[in-house]
């Protein structure tokens, strides 16, 4: 589906390609900085040439092999990062809920006889505030990873699967439950098989609270997450299952829950609902348990379909806002050969004709996320607090893990622009340039020149 | 314009109710012209509000019976017509819908059976539904039947352009009208982006944000609050403004959604102070103003096992304000027992009836041919 272009963005639109028949070595470095990291430092893309294109990708398509001991020891500082989803819970999210009962017990009209002494709304202030460090750190990780991991296609990643995998933030407790799930869910299958990564987020707490499974049970379904994991996680709305298949796979889903104890996934054979079901053909007799659910998420995941919709969206994400139907195919049908080995779908629209076309020299749209980190990297500024860059991130219109929809943030460049955007990316590029962001600096010799360069046209493109 | 059949209506109302009615209808009265543009806000309600919950069948036994933990209960609903009742929640609005200038359509909706947000909100917003390569949202399409325009025709408040304005019109996003502009005075970005420049140069000019609200207005501190109350600033100042959008979410109440009071009832009372405190602030010159909410289904009639709703089919829109022939819940009733595919209630209205409508007689658009492509709507007489 193309946009039009609409007047003020015309410029945007029109502007860059490479005018070569071919791309140079050099535009081929700059190509693969743009589009694989969160951009070009100054003298990236030197060193880049001087690896090798090539072999600068098939690092980056190995994150393992890269060393990235300074992250690794800025993020000692930021000690909620270690702490398992049950400690979270237990010391964050429990005095919470304990001082909000507390204060609504004591609100008028209620009798506090017999319970515990009535906490003060300040009380229920305090915690809340104590609650922002969980947020603090898991915004700040991801910022300082984007900007300054040497793992750049990894960050790509984890941005574009958690995206694929939206969890809200505002959603009840998922603002504790989120720092799990992006280390322990996302972060470790992103390189993986695709069923695996379907399988984790499906028993991940926050996905279950996310999409209300924990408390889909037998007689009382609710059949939320069983339509997002086929429209949205794996088929594509045009995946070609009806009402009723999602009616059966949330029966099918039923008893995967949240166990209190551990803060992890548990199956509650009492909650499921062991009656006979169909689901997109295949039968399942009565007396069924967890088993059912780890055969559809196998369904599911091989699916023509799910290879599709997850070609389409990588290709979205890294080639073009509207890829050509060819290369989609073709990334598809790598995904079904290789059992949905993501690295080997990454690699495939990486090594595609497509990918390397000169007419997508950049040429897409930079979502705000990726406009605020590479103008960050590439005036080399030092990021000591990370929260006045989440802040932009919120103006621009991108703010981390504030995406309330399934759906998640676009894939596609030009939805992010209008006229208002634009002031808004003028005015973060004017504040970066003039080292007005507290906590961030950068050695800019002429500021004016800086900022022009950050906000202009050619800039908001990768 | 002076015959604008809103302060008719609400002198006569004035008259007729006294000390009855609030102070704005009587300012309303006294308005001895309207000066400006005609202006439509419409209001997105993304993830599919429970119109059954807001808009209450409380005459339908259907309803309780489908809903025994979620339900409003009969004495707690306000009454609209001896059949409909408002959720309390909505109480801020009932003096707009007895005074009428708000009304409601009821069992409106899109002819496509999709129960995905995203679907069904993209085709509610191309104003095509069931086609997915329309480029453009059809307030775009409206807006470009007309001629030339102010660069602040139409104005998004929010981030991102919607779906709904994304095209040729031109449509501007800021969630900030004061901070509309760049700073750090360098005028070289004015080459690069002149459009943006001569929003922004206008926009200084009129300095819209001076405008306090008026009548006594008290918008709620919320993001629709916000946004509303910068939507009657821009239309006060004479900008250009045609049409005005912006969206909220926390609708998609699968669980806990709560009856009387609770999850929805906390969201709809938010809601409807914002949209009371617009209609209060602009008091007068709401009778230039048509303001419409929509939201991409409805919710399944029976409640599911963790007291709330699904994804379902028909829902409500609510219009209020100058031409609307309000005091009336619109739109044929299917009732309860009939449901669409025995899950949902049954879509009698089309959404594009009514927003063809609202463009013909609020907007002055000629043709909607190109607006609704392939679709021939049926008016409803909402509006005057």
């Amino acid at each position: 589906m193309k946009r039009l272009a609409f007047a003020a963005i015309t410029l945007l639109i029109a502007a860059g390609f490479s005018s070569h028949s071919k791309m140079t070595e050099r535009e081929r470095a700059q190509h693969a900085l743009n589009r694989l990291s969160f951009g070009a430092r100054p003298g990236d893309v030197d060193k880049v040439l001087e690896i090798g294109v090539d072999r600068w990708i098939a690092q980056q398509l190995h994150p393992e092999s890269i060393p990235d001991g300074a992250v690794e020891a800025r993020l000692q500082n930021m000690p909620t990062l270690r702490l398992s989803n049950l400690e979270i819970m237990d010391t964050y999210y429990k005095p919470i809920v304990e001082a909000r009962r507390s204060v609504g017990a004591a609100a008028p009209g209620r009798s506090a006889a017999g319970e515990a002494p009535a906490a003060t709304p300040e009380a229920l202030k305090a915690a809340r505030e104590k609650g922002r460090e969980v947020v603090e750190d898991l915004v700040s990780q991801r910022i300082v990873r984007a900007a300054e991991s040497e793992r750049q296609l990894n960050e790509v990643m984890v941005d574009f699967w958690f995206n694929h995998f939206n969890v809200f933030i505002g959603k009840g407790p998922d603002r504790f439950m989120l720092t799990s799930y992006e280390r322990d869910t996302i972060r470790p299958n992103i390189w993986g098989r695709f069923e695996d990564l379907v399988t984790a987020t499906a028993k991940s707490p926050a996905m279950m609270v996310y999409l209300d499974n924990a408390r889909s049970r037998g007689g009382a379904i609710n059949e939320n997450y069983a339509r997002e994991i086929m429209e949205l996680h794996t088929l594509g709305v045009d995946g070609g299952y009806t009402q009723k298949d999602v009616t059966e796979l949330a029966r099918v889903f039923t008893g995967w829950s949240i166990d209190p104890r551990t803060g992890t996934f548990i199956f509650r054979p009492r909650m499921h609902d062991s009656g006979e079901k169909t689901v997109l053909g295949v039968h399942f007799p009565a007396g069924g348990g967890i088993e059912e659910g780890q055969k559809m998420i196998h369904i599911l995941a091989h699916s023509p379909a799910a290879a599709h919709h997850i070609a389409l969206q990588l290709c979205q994400r890294l080639v073009s806002d509207h890829p050509p139907k060819g290369l989609v195919d073709g990334v598809a049908k790598k995904f079904l050969a290789g059992d949905g080995d993501l690295r080997q779908t990454v690699t495939a629209v990486i090594e595609s004709r497509e990918f390397w076309d000169p007419s997508d020299y950049r040429a897409k749209v930079k979502p705000p996320f990726e406009f605020v980190i590479s103008a960050v990297r590439a005036v080399n500024a030092t990021v000591n607090n990370p929260l006045p860059i989440a802040r932009a991130l919120q103006q621009i219109g991108e703010p981390l893990y504030g995406a309330q929809p399934p759906t998640g943030y676009s894939d596609k460049g030009d939805v992010w622009i209008n006229t208002g955007a634009l002031m808004n990316r003028m005015n973060f590029a004017v504040a970066l340039a003039n080292n007005q962001l507290p906590g961030v600096r950068a050695s800019i010799a002429d500021p004016k020149a800086t900022a022009l360069e950050l906000g202009s046209p050619e800039f908001q493109r990768q | 314009m002076i015959d604008r059949r809103f302060f008719l209506k609400s002198s006569g109302l004035a008259l007729v109710a006294g000390g009855l009615l609030p102070n704005v209808f009587v300012k309303m009265a006294n308005a001895a012209t309207t000066r400006g543009k005609k202006v439509l806000v419409a209001i997105f309600q993304r993830g599919a509000v429970d119109g059954l919950n807001v808009v209450v069948p409380y005459g339908e036994a259907a309803y309780y019976a489908a809903r025994p933990t979620i339900a409003i209960p009969r004495d707690t609903v306000l009454d609209l017509d001896g059949f409909f009742g408002l959720h309390p929640a909505f109480a801020s609005l009932v003096p707009y819908f007895k005074e009428r200038s708000l009304a409601f359509v009821h069992a409106v909706g899109s002819p496509d059976a999709t129960r995905s947000h995203f679907d069904a909100q993209d085709f509610m917003e191309s104003g095509t539904p069931g086609v997915k390569t329309t480029e453009d949202g059809f307030l775009s399409r409206a807006l470009t039947t007309k001629k030339p325009p102010s660069p602040l025709r139409a104005v998004a408040l929010g981030t991102a352009l919607p779906r709904i304005l994304s095209g040729n019109a031109n449509a501007v996003a800021m969630t900030n009208i004061a901070q509309f502009g760049v700073r750090g005075g360098i005028s070289e970005f004015e080459s690069m982006y002149p459009e943006a420049f001569q929003a922004s140069r206008i926009l200084k000019a009129a300095d819209p944000t001076k405008l306090q609200p008026e009548n006594s207005a008290q918008y709620p501190n919320n993001p629709l609050g916000n946004a509303l109350k910068q939507i009657a600033q821009l239309i006060k100042s004479d900008v250009g403004l045609e049409v005005a959008f912006t969206d909220v979410g926390g609708w998609d109440t699968h669980a806990a959604e709560g009856g009387a009071q609770g999850q929805l009832a906390n969201n709809l009372r938010q809601f409807s102070e914002a949209i009371a405190a617009f209609t209060c602030d602009l008091g007068s010159r709401m009778g230039d103003v048509v303001l419409a909410t929509m939201s991409e289904f409805g919710r399944t009639v029976r409640e599911n096992g963790n007291r709330g709703t699904d994804h379902g089919h028909a829902n409500f829109m609510m219009v209020v304000g100058g031409g609307v022939k309000g005091g009336k819940v619109y739109g044929a009733w299917p009732g309860l027992t009939n449901l669409y595919e025995n899950r949902d209630v049954q879509v009698t209205t089309d959404f594009r009836d009514v927003f063809a409508e609202l463009l013909t007689k609020q907007l002055g658009v000629a043709s909607l041919k190109s607006v609704f492509p392939g679709y021939d709507p049926k008016p409803r007489g909402i509006l005057a």
